[in-house]
């Protein structure tokens, strides 16, 4: 027998002799969005001896980056829904059903279904719940009239919202209410009024957008408003919270946001962005502390409140990174990765989180915020690595704005493949 | 030494799946450059380049040496320990 075929055959008897001796172990992961999608994918790809089931009660996901491209008509909702076939087809058991409610101490977590599911390792992904009444007269009833088109379930806000804007006449007014920090996606109000205002300009040139901001200063403000000065002359107005653009009523009736000094607007079209919290599960799960988000293990993701269930995507509170699509796929790789060390009786791998949001405001023309982040020494918090990072240039340039067009696009073809593929 | 070379090889080519994946650090990349650093749109592709060519390229970004629309914003957060891991990883991928 010569070496090679000796040493093959020692490497196949090798190989299935160290698949063995690895922990057989059950991951968990409640949501199937950009947290937890990409976690139960990233599993199966790199840790096939974890046992990933998936609970998620849609049997498709529409995405939130991109839904602003439907309402500028630049893409169709087919276009950014996916399906759950491809993390079938890798091993992974997905469970259309709502989780209901986690008990930590027996590692099961109940679905309304009835069954009852248990783990060695749960990652809980269950994104945002609008706060309702926050603004008063902001219902889910209101929502039929004034969609929020933040939370797009089957797709079926960011269909309203866009055809009241086919449906509205020229010359109208479509009015935004924009909330506070902390929230899900902080360019994406911007990016939406700079889609919007693309639309208008192509459709329904002499239209207005009166954006109505709780806040006085926001995500990549200065490119913004450059791209708007120049792209949508006369068609944007911002207001911020201290010159009265804190909406705190509304009435879909009238057609009305009213504002903390108790300006009224008329509006024909009104798309309300209400202040959010963690989804209801991470609070009846007593992980969320009274802001209403998720305090995080800087490096493992465990919930401070329970070690054993790592809380990834926009239910945390992630320091000084953004709620965004992206830190949820970084650091739902950094908790899988976790997870499967803790399992193994290893410690946690070193972590860096990384962050591009990039924004859409016309044809041609996209803009980027980047961010890298790691655990401070002390692993007490996440901080932003110094000389790093930042926003893209502001000036007259124009071939920076179409490559960032373009990367955009292959971001998001290469993340929803990331996730789902 | 002669007979070294093909046991790795056999070894390298008997290694599961799992092995050859991306380190963490170079995870973040697959969300642009697509699966396996393979390339995605108009982002170029990183599989199958020469490493030391993808660890100058990264060392001329982050000196700002080399125009970036936005890899000079990225690179400046990596050590070069994750550089070198990372070009090491996508040296190894099939164009």
């Amino acid at each position: 027998m010569n070496t090679s075929r000796r040493a093959l055959i020692g490497a196949a008897i090798t190989a299935p002799a160290l698949v063995q001796a690895q922990t057989q172990a059950r991951l968990l992961i409640i949501g199937g969005g950009f947290g937890g999608a990409t976690a139960a994918n990233f599993a199966r790809r790199t840790y096939p001896w974890l046992q990933v089931t998936l609970v998620e009660p849609k049997t498709s996901f529409v995405t939130c980056p991109y839904g602003n491209l439907v309402l500028g008509g630049f893409r169709q909702i087919g276009d950014i829904t996916h399906s759950y076939d491809g993390l079938r087809a890798r091993g992974v058991t997905v469970v259309h059903d709502w989780a209901t409610g986690i008990d930590a101490n027996a590692r099961n977590v109940r679905l309304q279904g009835g069954q009852s599911l248990g783990y060695d390792r749960l990652i809980l992904s269950p994104g945002i719940a609008l706060r309702w009444g926050a603004i008063e007269g902001y219902d889910e009833a209101a929502a039929e009239t004034m969609p929020h088109a933040w939370v797009p379930g089957d797709g079926t806000q960011t269909l309203l919202l866009r055809r009241q804007l086919e449906a509205m006449p020229d010359g109208g007014v479509v009015g935004l209410a924009i909330p506070g920090n902390p929230f899900r996606c902080p360019p994406g109000p911007y990016e939406r009024i700079s889609m919007i205002a693309a639309y208008l300009k192509r459709h329904k040139p002499r239209s207005k957008i009166l954006a109505l901001d709780a806040k006085e200063a926001f995500s990549k403000q200065g490119l913004f408003q450059d791209a708007w000065a120049a792209l949508y002359p006369g068609m944007i107005e911002w207001v911020p919270a201290n010159r009265d653009g804190r909406v705190v009523r509304v009435d879909p009736r009238a057609m009305e946001f009213e504002t903390e000094f108790g300006t009224r607007h008329k509006l024909d079209v009104a798309n309300v962005i209400p202040a959010q919290t963690a989804a209801r599960i991470a609070a009846s799960a007593g992980l969320t502390d009274n802001s209403g988000w998720v305090p995080v293990n800087p490096v493992t993701f465990e919930a401070r409140a329970a070690a054993n269930i790592h809380v990834v995507g926009d239910a945390n509170i992630p320091g000084p990174m953004p709620k965004s699509g992206f830190v949820a796929n970084t650091t739902a790789k950094q908790a899988v990765a976790a997870a499967a060390a803790a399992l193994r009786g290893e410690a946690a791998p070193e972590a860096v989180y990384f962050n591009t949001c990039y924004s859409h405001v016309g044809d041609d023309y996209g803009i980027s915020v980047v961010g890298v982040f790691r655990p401070n020494a002390e692993a007490t918090a996440i901080v932003e690595v110094p000389n790093s990072g930042g926003v893209s240039p502001r000036g007259n340039l124009p071939e920076q704005r179409r490559l960032e067009a373009t990367y955009a696009d292959s971001w998001y073809a290469s993340i929803t493949r990331d996730m789902f593929g | 030494m002669r007979l070294f070379i093909p046991a790795i090889a056999a070894l390298v080519l008997a290694a599961p799946a799992w092995a050859q994946n991306a380190p963490l650090a170079a995870q973040a990349c697959l969300s642009c450059h697509g699966a396996n650093g393979a390339g995605q749109g108009g982002v170029p592709g990183l599989a199958g380049r020469d490493r030391a060519e993808l660890v100058a390229l990264m060392a001329a970004f982050r000196a700002n040496e080399r125009p970036a629309t936005i890899m000079g914003r990225i690179t400046r957060g990596y050590s070069e320990a994750e550089i070198a891991a990372s070009a090491e990883y996508f040296s190894r991928q099939g164009r």
